[in-house]
């Protein structure tokens, strides 16, 4: 139990899947403008990274590795990942159509979202069990949430100002802005560490 | 200009394009995480830039070689899956020659089938293209952002470590940058860099949001 807490906080704060690891950028580049756009794009990636998780560790322990098929892991992880977009779009269409309204249009552009992929990598290299991959996959999701949400802040605050130098605006202020809070998130290095 | 009679008039344009204009990382905006992520040393830039260069080239010739065969609303699992196939091969054939660099680049050669940069010139140019004008869309490409990725290690390296692959290059009392050679670093030196490259290719123009 201490050791799910651990990798939770350390998903969050100290190994921070886009502030340490530097993935799901671009995203964060193209959404980062308004707060709204900002959350709506981590509640899907929320939902996508932890089911992806949930589905691709069985496939890799319980179908690739007994048939000694682990090379091609990123094909099948691709392509559920992608599988797994296109049908979580088709249910929300089908039975909760407001739901499809508000986080539709996320959904399509999360399959290129690095963090999806990156999680599930990730499980595989580090040797998580089930559990922990649920833990891992859900912690890294929100800490995502957690940094695009405070850049997408600071980028509508700073268009009200609007004194970004010309050549600044757009990628380059929201990548200084980024730097500045991961600057911020090393504060937390060393409260917990996961290997 | 051997190479603009080589390539013709507009092979050389696209060449040019890819790298000044349409770069792919200071002015779409595209495969910026990787960029990040494996420019802390020079030996992981040029492994990294190597690398998206043969998938690169690799789909293209693929794409444009099959555009008419590739059915409309299957076409992103199509490029998906040609990426993937490609991206194994840089997998196993850094593990096989070079397990050290394999190490340090850890999860970011898988992350390479999921860089836009791919999968956007893929949708955008090859699969409406030749081969021929494919593949040098692809170098240029390649080019553009193996050269961003070395330029922004060689001073990460040289600031966070003191040395230039592998090799000491600063006076033995430096003091070492840590933070250049951790996350915070590359996002301040990617910011500069595409504030630099804006101001000197845009000129006056203004980029339009969104």
């Amino acid at each position: 139990m201490t050791h799910a807490i651990t990798i939770f906080i350390a998903a969050i704060l100290t190994h921070n899947i886009a502030l340490t690891y530097l993935l799901g950028m671009c995203p964060f580049v193209s959404l980062s403008r308004s707060t709204r756009t900002a959350f709506g794009m981590s509640v899907a990636v929320i939902f996508v990274v932890t089911l992806t998780a949930a589905i691709n560790w069985p496939i890799y322990h319980l179908i690739l590795v007994p048939t000694g098929s682990k090379l091609i892991y990123y094909i099948v992880f691709i392509i559920v990942i992608a599988a797994t977009v296109q049908l979580v779009e088709m249910i929300m269409e089908r039975f909760f159509p407001p739901l499809q309204a508000a986080f539709g249009i996320f959904l399509p552009l999360i399959t290129v979202n690095c963090t999806v992929l990156a999680v599930s990598v990730l499980m595989v290299l580090r040797k998580y069990s089930y559990g922990m991959t649920l833990v891992f996959a859900f912690g890294s999701a929100v800490g995502w949430m957690l940094a695009i949400m405070i850049v997408a802040a600071i980028n509508e605050k700073l268009a009200l100002v609007g004194n970004v130098p010309k050549g600044l605006k757009g990628a380059g202020i929201i990548m200084i802005i980024a730097g500045i809070i991961a600057l911020a998130f090393l504060g937390f290095g060393g409260m917990v560490d996961i290997k | 200009m051997i190479l603009k009679k080589y390539l013709g008039a507009d092979g050389y344009k696209i060449l040019k394009l890819g790298i000044t204009r349409d770069h792919p990382i200071f002015a779409v905006g595209l495969g910026i995480c990787s960029a990040l992520a494996v420019s802390n040393t020079v030996a992981n830039a040029i492994a990294m830039g190597a690398g998206v260069t043969f998938v690169l080239i690799a789909t293209a010739v693929i794409i444009s070689s099959l555009r008419s065969l590739i059915p409309q609303r299957a076409r992103i699992i199509t490029y998906m899956i040609t990426i993937a196939s490609f991206v194994i091969i840089v997998q196993m054939f850094l593990d096989a020659f070079s397990p050290t660099i394999s190490e340090a680049l850890g999860p970011y050669v898988a992350l390479i089938i999921t860089n836009c940069i791919i999968m956007g010139r893929a949708e955008a140019f090859y699969v409406t293209n030749g081969v021929r004008f494919s593949v040098i869309d692809a170098v240029s490409n390649g080019i553009a952002y193996t050269y961003t990725l070395v330029a922004i290690a060689v001073v990460r390296e040289i600031l966070g470590f003191g040395t230039l692959l592998g090799f000491q290059v600063t006076p033995d009392g430096w003091p070492k940058w840590v933070v250049m050679s951790m996350a915070p670093g590359a996002f301040f030196l990617l910011g500069v860099a595409i504030w630099i490259s804006k101001t000197i290719t845009e000129g006056g123009s203004e980029e339009e949001e969104e």
